[in-house]
């Protein structure tokens, strides 16, 4: 067993120019490692949700893929405000997002709810003042599709 | 379709990579001026279609490996959208009429849309 791939960045809060690079260069990498495109894509979705929030409510953070020959563990790391009531971030259209950041089409309550729906493995772990660590795992050997196309739901 | 035949169809101008045109096809496209449900539900290599102007209309089309995206009703993307448009090497359309009225054209011609799965409320 080799050792596993692991690719680190930091993202800055508020930098909606730069948001998006850490997640392409996740998706670039596991690409080059020949992992499927199918799998590719719903990392993508997950830490390009995951950088979106490190920039639009933590002030930035970390964010972290490790990739071994069964899996990707993908966590975003933040010592932003935390969330208040993790539960209800889940829900679908539950958003705490200021207004600049609707107008540029985010902050419409799915980014949690397009974390799970393409995780394996979902695990949230937040206190309020203190920041959030989000980690996320896709199996190699699931039976899932990408983006949600069939309402992938574990809890 | 090839991006050619989409451009002629809906009466756009081409704002980066022209060159790219006829090698890029699209079977399936995605309108939304959402982009987490842009990420939630369409599919892969199908066209985007958006009002939004921004740079994380790009980020988002490379995360679901979208090849190309229009711009609807006359809005202009920045020129950041612009530059980063050409790095990556995706097409990027600009048509006058309304979102509807772009769909409406590529729909009648055959493009099909991205599905919607059953939803059952709450995620959690």
């Amino acid at each position: 067993m080799t050792d596993p791939y692991v690719t680190e960045f930091t993202v800055e809060g508020e930098d909606f120019l730069a948001a998006g690079e850490a997640s392409n260069s996740i998706k670039e990498t596991l690409k080059m490692l020949g992992v499927p495109s199918s799998i590719c894509r719903r990392a993508a979705v997950i830490t390009y949700e995951a950088e979106m929030n490190l920039v639009i409510h933590a002030r930035g953070g970390t964010l972290r893929a490790e990739i071994t020959h069964e899996r990707i563990e993908l966590t975003a790391r933040d010592e932003g405000p935390g969330i208040a009531d993790v539960n209800l971030a889940m829900r679908e259209g539950y958003s705490t997002a200021p207004d600049h950041v609707r107008e540029m089409g985010f902050g419409a309550g799915m980014g949690l709810p397009n974390i799970k729906r393409n995780a394996d493995v979902l695990h949230i772990d937040s206190v309020l003042g203190k920041g959030t660590v989000l980690r996320a795992v896709i199996h190699f050997d699931g039976e899932g599709s990408a983006g949600g196309a069939k309402g992938r739901d574990r809890s | 379709m090839n991006l050619k035949t989409v451009t002629e169809l809906i009466g756009a101008d081409v704002l980066c990579v022209s060159e790219r045109l006829e090698e890029v096809e699209v079977e399936y496209a995605y309108a939304a001026d959402l982009m987490s449900d842009v990420l939630a539900f369409a599919r892969p290599m199908s066209l985007l279609l958006t009002g939004l102007t921004n740079v994380q209309i790009i980020r988002t089309a490379q995360m679901l490996d979208i090849p190309a995206v229009v711009f609807v009703r006359g809005k202009r993307p920045q020129e950041e959208v612009v530059t980063l448009a050409r790095q990556v090497k995706m097409p990027l359309l600009f048509a006058k009429k309304s979102m509807y009225e772009t769909c409406g054209l590529l729909y009648k011609a055959g493009v099909l849309p991205c599905e919607i799965p059953e939803r059952g409320g709450d995620v959690c």
